[in-house]
């Protein structure tokens, strides 16, 4: 069989689907071969992968002829929706960290779930579970829904593998709208809490939102130029142009408001500030649900959307002139939430929200960078982040698990496995986890040379630096300092000093099908940023001195942006608040009990652990005045009051006409008039009866009279 | 298809609009106590209604002629009325719309126990009116047999309706109905009398160029008279009242077809005959049909009966329907014409859902309800997908309708009626998912343990029918999107290539 590389990058999604399918429909009882299949597809999507990427990689002008293949789908009026296939430099390393990163959640699944492990006592579907006694022994017990989960995953790894591969917004959608669909079942994988129902609720809505926008815009753009295919749009100067210069509703040309819509849907499904109140709670999924959603893929997703549609958000403007209004909307969202979100991140307790508010900060600096036209530091660190951010996030699952693992071993269930305050000297315990969370660390945190963290971070502050954005510049900045920070006050709390709790002491190493992917992980968390060393950088940049990534990336773009020159400044500014945030972080908790932020901050601390409050905010602004609305007055008021009322009324107003016609008309008058007939009828018959004798002759005697008097009538009366 | 050209030499519309009713009186002729045979019958004639209706589907030519399946008879020369009956682009679509909701209404109607001999032949009468709406050319016929389709419903919600309301309802929707239509009527009338033509065949009316004030004068008569049994705002409230009130196949079939016939109306003989009037008209129209969307979704959200929820998002859908033909733009039209298909088979499955939970738990209240999952998985995945659909998802038929609705609003330019209209997809997803959540998870009552189980595998196969309808419209929506746009482009050459 010889398949085309087309054939292939079609196929690319259909592995983790028909997965999905047969788990739901035939293996779901059998734990053993469900996952096999769905790790299995998952390898199968990840060596198509491969075999693509490699074509792609090996071709220093992808850019020009990048792997295409369309068909049409929908006719409607005179244009055609075409759905198809595209592999360009920027699909090409998205594709390569999702491919990898997948692979790894679902191998760690398998982990993570207890395989292995005995039913739990008193497991129920829809509960995590909480443990089997096995020879006196209380040990971790395996999911109760262990097949559905792969399920699940798998159908999500469609959704993302068939939204990287599309070449139009459509399919794009498809795939999008899947993962939604798969994020409101995962989150709420253990329906039977309600925190965690509640959280995929509010993911679903909040991202719909966004969504719902982003149709919106797809529409709009559809309805200019007749196409969604992004070659069609996206490199051709003409259609650009003209939707550039086209005049639109508020005061904005077409593309600038299409930009808008669309990153509306960014906004939703990144998580950016003001939308971004689901992600935190979404931390109620399974640990490799979190890696999933808010590392690898759904998110990265939102910012590949805009990626994508760089050159349309960014129609009319070239480098270092002034900003489109979509772009400046991204440079102010993207900083500000960049910024927002580090300063939450430092008062969290939960490892896993800490993690959840860096991922919602480092999706803010990728925004931000695209904001100002830095695409491929963007895309950059999109890629460096799905990497390290995958690692974190699986090694915060194995940290949970080893502290799961000492609080059966003390049976004190009250003790949270998630705050990082009953952790402590876990490296001892758990070394790979700790290595590979240090690596993970560094590379969030941008350790200067070695990580990949650094490289990403690094390009974007030397990109708004050189383009004299100062003010972004100035945030990502203090942001960066802030990741620093929070990310050593996290590896601190955890790992180092001594163990605080019972717990923390019987914490215990996690298998190898979960600490083998944080090994691969790191790997990739140090090593892919060597890929993007920039030519100008002192000894290293003359050393691997071609710069691949950027190059590779820019021919995305129709005009691929210059390589900037090198400026100590933002050099100097990533490593100082590196390094420096990391050695406060040390200082600061290496031997705490207590947090000294909330000395330090007082009652600013208080702000910052309730996220700012937005959450109660949204309750009482939208949320409940939404439902008042709809009850209280669109339901009672108008529907049931007003429409019904009326309708009542006048149905009342016809009884009560009815009743005056009936008792004011009808019984005195018409029917008075009929009785009265009758009664005169009656009345009449009465009183002739008393002439009817029975007498012939008397009766005779009455005619004659009668006949005189009528002729007598009609001949001196009528006739003159 | 060319191995249905048989079908053109049989009078197969006369068929499939009088097979019901003459079914449905041959159903009469059987013993009343013989209930299973009774139902039996009535599957086979739902099966045979639905095959033609199929037929008919399959057997259209979309690059053929407009009308097609013609017959023509004299009825009444004197006055002009003749039988003419044949279908287009748009009504074909919605003839297998109602064979289908027909077909597994009577499927899922095997627990009506009253009278169900009765009942069925109601239902069947139900149905000739609603096909004679459907395939009717003449402006008579259409008024005759849409009198035909509002007639039964009034005794099968009476008779056969929900104990606690049925009377009110039934009362309240036949009110609406005839008014609306006696309304629409005086308008026919008013085309009828100064065409000077002395015909009701709307053919012939199409070309009769009614000078423009009298099509202002009229059009919102003959529009909003129909529309009324669209659901329009502030016309709405006979249907979730009446949705909640009838029984399962009866919603079925209300919602899922009675409401298109208000819709198809409105359009055949409001705006294809007096096009300048439509033009006049439908720009404000298009507000009332803005708050039909919005409102009734908003309302779905904070009701606590099952079945008002699906009432009212009907509400909400019908609304889009009509906010395509507001739009007069040919996507939002095509979107309309998918919109009635897929709402159509969409609220039918939800209705029937909800039958078959209350059939077994005998209450529709939110907060008793839950985990009916874990008895009824094939329930909850048919409710689900249909969920999606009305979400507008992509890949299901709901998006197929809404995209081009939504996009023909932009391209009217009304930027913000798309805008806020989509805020109904919001508001949407959050009462389907709360529906979701609070019948089909969450913790299962223990009061229904014992009482509540799977549904019967005809029932599944009712339900899968309706899912897989859903599905291969989003899909594959060339099997429906071509021809409704053969259809639509007619309505544009007659209202001038807007």
């Amino acid at each position: 069989m010889n398949l085309s590389i087309e054939t292939i990058t079609w196929l690319l999604p259909l592995p983790p689907l028909l997965a999905f399918a047969l788990i739901v429909l035939f293996t779901n009882k059998n734990n053993r071969l469900s996952h096999s299949i769905a790790v299995g597809a998952a390898a199968l999507s990840f060596l198509g992968s491969v075999y693509v990427l490699a074509h792609a990689f090996a071709d220093s002008h992808f850019g020009e002829h990048p792997i295409e293949s369309s068909f049409p789908w929908l006719q409607l009026g005179a244009t055609t929706l075409n759905i198809g296939v595209l592999i360009d430099p920027l699909s090409a390393v998205t594709l390569a960290f999702v491919a990898v990163t997948v692979l790894m959640i679902f191998i760690y699944s398998v982990g993570y779930h207890n395989y292995g492990q005995p039913k739990g006592d008193h497991d129920h579907k829809g509960f995590p579970p909480h443990g089997a006694t096995e020879h006196g022994h209380t040990v971790l017990s395996i999911e109760p829904m262990y097949a559905r989960f792969f399920a699940f995953i798998g159908l999500f790894a469609f959704g993302m593998y068939t939204l990287v591969i599309s070449d139009n917004l459509l399919t794009l959608f498809v795939g999008w709208e899947i993962m939604g669909l798969c994020s409101y079942l995962l989150i709420g994988f253990w329906f039977g809490k309600d925190s965690a129902r509640d959280a995929a609720k509010k993911a679903f809505m909040t991202t719909r939102i966004g969504d719902v926008f982003m149709l919106l815009g797809i529409a709009y753009l559809y309805a200019e130029t007749g196409t969604l295919s992004f070659r069609a749009i996206l490199y051709n100067e003409e259609v650009l142009n003209l939707l550039a210069t086209t005049p639109s509703w508020f005061g904005l040309s077409a593309a600038g408001l299409i930009g808008l819509l669309l990153f509306v849907g960014t906004i939703g499904k990144s998580a950016q500030f003001p939308l971004h109140v689901w992600l935190p709670d979404a931390m109620e999924g399974p640990t490799p649900v979190s890696a999933m959603i808010h590392a690898a893929t759904m998110v990265s997703a939102g910012v590949y959307m805009v990626a994508r549609m760089f050159p349309l958000l960014s129609a009319g403007w070239h480098e270092g002139g002034a900003l489109t209004p979509a772009m400046t909307g991204m440079a102010v969202i993207g900083a500000f939430t960049a910024l927002f979100a580090a300063t939450i991140a430092l008062a969290q307790n939960d490892i896993k929200r800490v993690l959840a508010y860096s991922t919602i900060s480092q999706l803010g600096y990728m925004i931000a960078a695209l904001g100002i036209g830095a695409f491929v530091a963007a895309a950059f660190h999109l890629v460096t982040h799905a990497f390290f951010k995958a690692l974190l996030f699986l090694g915060s699952g194995s940290v949970i698990h080893g502290m799961e693992h000492g609080v059966l071993h003390t049976g004190n269930h009250k003790v949270d496995p998630q705050d990082m305050w009953n952790m402590g000297g876990l490296r001892k315990k758990m070394p790979r986890t700790f290595w590979t969370f240090l690596i993970g660390g560094m590379a969030l945190s941008g350790f200067p040379i070695i990580t990949a963290g650094f490289w990403s971070k690094d390009e974007i502050l030397a990109d708004a630096w050189a383009h004299h954005h100062y003010v972004v510049f100035g945030v990502l900045a203090l942001s960066a300092l802030l990741t620093a920070f929070y990310t050593m006050r996290q590896i601190t709390l955890t790992f180092l000093g001594q163990p605080r709790t019972k717990e923390a002491e019987h914490a215990h190493e996690t298998p190898l099908t979960m600490t083998g992917p944080l090994m691969i992980l790191s790997v990739f968390a140090i090593a892919a940023g060597w890929v993007g060393i920039p030519e100008h950088f002192p000894v290293l940049g003359p050393m691997i001195n071609n710069n691949w990534f950027h190059h590779f990336v820019g021919s995305t773009l129709l005009n691929p942006p210059h390589a900037i020159d090198f400026s100590i400044i933002p050099l100097a500014t990533s490593v100082g608040v590196a390094l420096g945030g990391l050695l406060l972080g040390y200082l600061a908790y290496r031997n705490a009990q207590t947090d000294p932020l909330k000395k330090l901050l007082g009652p600013v601390h208080k702000i910052l652990e309730n996220k700012y409050y937005v959450d109660e905010l949204y309750d009482r602004a939208f949320i409940q005045p939404a439902k008042k609305i709809s009850h209280d007055f669109a339901y009672l008021f108008v529907d049931r009051n007003l429409i019904d009322g009326t309708l009542h009324a006048l149905a009342e107003i016809t009884f009560w006409l009815g009743g005056i016609f009936r008792n004011k008309f009808d019984v005195p008058v018409i029917n008075g008039f009929g009785d009265w007939v009758a009664d005169a009828a009656q009345w009449a018959g009465n009183t002739i009866r008393k002439i009817q004798t029975g007498s012939i002759q008397q009766y005779m005697l009455v005619s004659m009279v009668l006949a005189f008097v009528g002729v007598f009538f009609f001949f001196w009366v009528i006739q003159p | 298809m060319a191995f249905l050209q048989f079908l053109n030499d049989w009078p197969v519309l006369s068929l499939i609009t009088f097979l019901p009713a003459v079914g449905g009186m041959a159903l009469l002729l059987i013993p009343g106590d013989r209930k299973d045979t009774i139902y039996k019958v009535a599957l086979g004639l739902g099966a045979a209604v639905f095959l033609l209706s199929l037929l008919v589907y399959l057997g259209f030519e979309v690059e053929g002629a407009r009308y097609q399946f013609i017959e023509k008879y004299n009825w009444l020369p004197q006055l002009g009325i003749s039988y003419h009956v044949a279908v287009d682009g748009i009504s074909a679509p919605l003839v297998l719309l109602t064979g289908i909701v027909m077909f597994t209404g009577v499927i899922i109607s095997q627990r009506i126990d009253e009278r169900p001999r009765e009942f069925f032949a109601f239902l069947f009468l139900l149905a000739t009116g609603v096909f004679g709406v459907f395939v009717a050319l003449d402006m008579f016929a259409l008024f005759f047999f849409y009198e035909i389709a509002v007639f039964p419903m009034y005794l099968l919600i009476a008779i056969w309706g929900w104990k606690q309301t049925r009377e009110y309802a039934a009362m309240k929707l036949t009110m609406y109905l005839f008014i609306g239509s006696v309304v629409s009527l005086v308008g026919a009338l008013a085309m009828y009398f100064s065409s000077g033509l002395k015909t009701f065949d709307m053919l012939a009316l199409e070309g009769a160029n009614f000078p423009p004030e009298f099509q202002i004068l009229w059009f919102p008569f003959i529009f909003i008279g129909f529309a009324v049994l669209g659901g329009i705002f502030p016309f709405h409230n006979w249907s979730p009242d009446g949705h909640v009130a009838a029984p399962t196949a009866v919603s079925m079939f209300h919602a899922g077809v009675l409401m298109k016939l208000g819709a198809f109306a409105a359009l055949r003989v409001g705006i294809m005959l007096l096009p300048e009037g439509a033009k006049f008209h439908l720009p404000w129209i298009i507000l009332l049909t803005l708050v039909n969307v919005v409102y009734g979704a908003y309302i779905a959200m904070v009701q606590t009966d099952f079945k008002y929820v699906i009432g009212f998002s009907s509400v909400s859908h019908m609304g889009l329907v009509v906010m395509g033909f507001a739009s007069l733009t040919p996507e939002g039209y095509i979107g309309a014409g998918v919109q009635m298909v897929s709402h159509g088979i969409m609220t039918a499955l939800f209705f029937a859902v909800v039958g078959m939970i209350y059939d077994q738990t005998h209450t529709r209240e939110l907060s008793k309800l839950g985990g009916m999952v874990q008895k009824m998985p094939f329930v909850t995945f048919a409710f689900i997908i249909g969920g999606l659909v009305s979400m507008g998802m992509p890949g299901l038929s709901g998006f197929v309708a809404e995209f081009p609705i939504f996009m023909g609003v932009w391209l009217s330019d009304k930027p913000w009626i798309a805008i806020v209209g989509a805020i109904s997809i919001v508001i949407t997803a959050a009462y389907i998912i709360r529906l979701i959540r609070r019948v089909f998870f969450g913790e299962f009552p223990a009061e229904f343990e014992g009482h509540v189980h799977d549904v019967k595998p005809s029932e599944k196969f009712a339900l899968g029918l309706l899912t897989l309808v859903l599905i291969l419209i989003g899909v594959l929506p060339g099997v429906i999107v071509p021809m409704v746009e053969a259809g639509v482009d007619h309505v544009f050459a007659l209202l001038g290539g807007m």
